[in-house]
């Protein structure tokens, strides 16, 4: 396996997401691709970092290691300091006294062609250039991009391309430089996403319909994709004037018979709480996307944290029972998320996908996902009579839901009701009431088959444990381990814990659990569910994203 | 309907507004089953228990956003809100402001007592100044919300105002509110019986007044400052006549086909290259 790491580095609105869009686009074409981005909370200036890793296999784990860095401004180098080596190519906006520089000026080859702005093609041409890659699929992607813009850009573009190419391929043969990443045929054909991409497709395969949110980091790009495809798919989309109003146009939208969610991330769903606890009253589904950003209060807006696992779990005042997913990948994000529509119909509960600011910000491609893995379930009823009851008791707690507008009257209340849905306080009823509510999802993890994914050393001696978004991260760094026998064990449903996971650690001499938050709240939900204690934790809180050479490095030292 | 056991005082104006809503409903030849009421907490929204009709007796505040999401998904039945006050000018003003600027078309009927009943006796938005309580011990010294003429200034489709006493009145502004295309702001005063001893019937007798047929309510700064009147109260439709789209019609406009709720055709291939669209640009 051959990788490249290239390091974009510059301004937030100096044009690094154009370099970043280009080079991913094209590159992907011929490589497997993985992007990530961390950027500061501004619209303009303050500092701002794309990775780029460019492989010949199937690898998306995030690697700290730069071989190459672009630095679009003065203080390029400064923002990565700690991820350049003494292997690091520096190229760009920099004094050539650190070690492997070479000052370049992209603004002033841009101005030969006529003018500055396209410094950034100038910049992409560059690394195409010192990488020797084909010059066509460059052009044609160069056409698309600024199709919109009239032919004269294009040209103009093109022309900047080719500049900045030549001047990339002198310092390929001045430095001797190679990267030696075979081209993959098979990923032309590929998808090329990211998280909120994923989770919106989810959404859509999931069958909504419905979605009203507030705009908030890092959850906005989800609610962004189904505005985007609203008109292709038949989805209402209105943003509320705040996320309470939000998560009960979603209540009442699936009240009327949609599929809706909300898109929101921590002080968002904060306000949404009580909300979550009427859902668990009226007993009607809601889909919640919570895209993790680290608190408390408003934190760090635009990195990274998994600090939301106990509140989500605990979110809402009363009993009432609930799911939560948490998607390791794109894959399952596209199908935990679809699956959520379901699951929230069926049980008619709140079901929750839990993403944080990395994994909705990361691209690479995969394969077509098969969307005929997944169908869409309705379960409501269609017709009803006069004697139809909202909260009928039945034996495993869940009653018919019907939709208004049959001879059935549909009446919910967010106090405490009879099978009829109308108040009440009789304490038989408030006894059977909450048993029947409670008692929906008693094996649902059975009756759903809700399963962990294994990987590594049957045999394993120590067991490693995650969730959620870092695990494509932890299975590199654990494929970079030799001379220990080690499982890992990635958990994309977390609540209600899959009911055989004992079995999994009765094997283990060593657990070992890797969080991005403070408290190991995994771990705390291991012990509370299943009594199982996890002793050896790696954690990480500063509001960044695990790195292939962290975890291996914290996984050596606890071996 | 279920016999239950009503929780308003005697004498209580909630009766009053409750038998307008049903003879509105009735001679209007509404479908019961096409029917749903959304309410918050309080006195006044525990009315959909007392009638027929679908109800979603959801969260304090939060009516309007709840109807709003039920009428964009199924235009075709009736929502009315039913709430009071404190619910709707309270706990819920944010959504007051943003509903009607965006303008579904249901029917917000808000009960106005100027006090909190179910939480014995203390202010309410509308309470007015010096009304002492409880918890306001020196008296209220916040200015009372005028919702009316904040739903004028907000441009709101149609605006009234009525007292919970005059059945018939009242009927005939809530026949014409649920008929109104958009949101329809129907402010009913009522007497709390128990808790407010200062705004009572004779109280309300003295000072409301109709508007009579040489009122155009079509005219806005006249409803303006018909709306900002001090020693008497107007009632009647105070403002009506400007048409603006309704929520659901902007959403047709960009392109939802109703029904939205079963989807017809496999999306699954169009789904697919929608992504592969996406990313070719």
């Amino acid at each position: 396996m051959n990788s490249l790491n290239i390091v974009v580095s510059g301004e937030a609105g100096s044009g690094i997401q154009t370099v970043e869009t280009l080079l991913c686009e094209i590159f992907r074409r011929q490589h497997y691709v993985f992007s990530t981005k961390e950027y500061m909370s501004r619209v303009r200036g303050g500092a701002n970092t794309t990775t780029i890793r460019i492989s010949d296999s199937r690898i998306n784990g995030f690697c700290e290691k730069t071989d190459i860095l672009l630095s679009l401004d003065k203080k390029g180098i400064e923002r990565i300091r700690e991820r350049i080596t003494s292997n690091t190519l520096i190229f760009g906006d920099v004094t050539e006294t650190e070690k492997n520089s070479f000052s370049i000026d992209f603004s002033k080859i841009a101005l030969e062609t006529g003018n500055k702005v396209f410094s950034n093609t100038v910049a992409t041409g560059f690394i195409l250039g010192l990488l020797n890659k084909d010059k066509e699929i460059a052009g044609s992607v160069i056409g698309s991009f600024f199709a919109t813009k009239g032919d004269q850009v294009i040209k103009g573009n093109i022309e900047a391309l080719n500049k900045g190419y030549l001047t990339g391929q002198e310092f390929r043969k001045k430095l001797l430089f190679e990267a030696h990443i075979e081209t993959v045929k098979e990923v032309e054909r590929e998808l090329f996403i990211n998280g909120a991409e994923a989770v919106g497709t989810g959404a859509i395969l999931g069958g909504c319909n419905f979605i009203s949110s507030y705009p908030m980091t890092p959850s906005t790009p989800v609610f962004t994709f189904l505005a985007q495809h609203s008109k292709d798919f038949n989805i209402i989309v209105e943003q509320a004037e705040d996320e309470i109003s939000a998560i009960n146009m979603v209540l009442g939208s699936w009240y009327a018979g949609g599929r809706a969610m909300v898109s929101t991330s921590g002080g968002g769903f904060a306000l949404m709480v009580e909300s979550i606890s009427l859902s668990g009253m009226i007993e009607s589904p809601v889909v919640i996307h919570l895209g993790q950003r680290p608190g408390p209060a408003t934190g760090l807006p635009t990195r990274t944290e998994q600090g939301d696992l106990l509140f989500s779990l605990f979110s809402g005042h009363g009993e009432f029972p609930r799911v939560i997913f948490a998607p390791g990948d794109l894959n399952e994000s596209i199908f935990l998320t679809a699956k959520a529509f379901n699951i929230a119909d069926k049980y008619q509960i709140p079901v929750f996908i839990l993403t944080d600011q990395y994994l909705i910000d990361t691209y690479y491609n995969i394969p077509e996902p098969d969307f005929s893995l997944f169908d869409i379930e309705y379960y409501y009823l269609k017709e009803t009579d006069p004697s139809y009851r909202r909260y009928k008791f039945t034996d495993n707690g869940i009653s018919e839901r019907a939709i208004p507008g049959n001879s059935g009257f549909v009446c919910l209340d967010s106090d405490e009701h009879d099978e009829d849905g109308h108040i009440t306080e009789d304490r038989e009823i408030r006894r059977k009431m909450v048993e029947k509510r409670n008692k929906k999802i008693m094996n649902i993890a059975e009756i759903e088959r809700f399963e962990p994914c294994f990987y590594g050393h049957e045999n394993y001696e120590i067991l490693v444990l995650s969730w959620g978004s870092t695990k494509n991260t932890v299975l590199e760094a654990i494929s970079q381990i030799d001379g220990a026998r080690l499982g890992y064990l990635h958990f994309p449903i977390i609540y209600p814990l899959p009911s055989n996971i004992d079995n999994f650690f009765r094997k283990a001499k060593k657990t070992i659990v890797i969080e991005n938050n403070y408290t190991s709240q995994f771990s705390k939900l291991l012990k509370m569910e299943k009594g199982i204690e996890v002793k050896e934790k790696i954690l990480k809180y500063d509001g960044h994203p695990f790195s292939v050479e962290q975890i291996t490095n914290a996984l050596k030292e606890k071996i | 309907m279920k016999d239950l056991n009503n929780a308003w005082c005697p004498g209580c104006g909630n009766f009053g507004i409750l038998s307008s809503i049903d003879k509105a409903i009735d001679e209007l030849g509404i479908k019961r089953e096409n029917i749903v009421m959304v309410s918050g907490i309080g006195q006044a929204a525990k009315l959909p228990h007392y009638t027929n009709v679908n109800f979603f007796n959801g969260l304090h505040g939060r009516s309007i956003p709840v109807a709003t999401g039920i009428k964009a998904t199924k235009p075709e039945l009736t929502v009315i809100v039913v709430s009071g006050d404190g619910c709707i000018y309270g706990e819920g003003g944010n959504h007051f402001i943003h509903g009607i600027r965006r303008n579904p078309d249901i029917t917000v009927i808000v009960h106005n007592n100027m006090v909190y009943g179910l939480t014995k006796g203390q202010a309410s938005p509308t309470s007015q100044i010096g009304f002492r309580t409880p918890i306001q011990v020196c008296g209220v010294f916040e200015e009372p919300f005028n919702a009316i003429a904040v739903a004028i200034a907000l441009n709101a489709s149609f605006v009234a105002r009525c007292f919970s006493a005059d059945i018939e009145k009242t009927k005939e502004i809530i026949k014409l509110a649920i008929k109104h295309k958009g949101f329809s702001f129907v402010e009913i005063l009522q007497p709390c019986v128990t808790f407010n001893k200062v705004n009572t019937y004779a109280w309300f007798r003295e000072r409301t007044y109709y508007l009579d047929s040489s009122y155009s309510p079509d005219d806005r700064i006249k409803a303006f400052e018909t709306s900002l009147e001090k020693d008497r109260i107007s009632l009647g439709i105070l403002y009506t006549g400007f048409q603006r789209k309704t929520f659901e019609q902007n959403l047709e406009d960009c392109g939802i086909v109703y029904p939205v709720i079963r989807r017809k055709s496999n999306i699954k291939n169009d789904l697919l290259k929608s992504l592969k669209k996406n990313h070719s640009k």
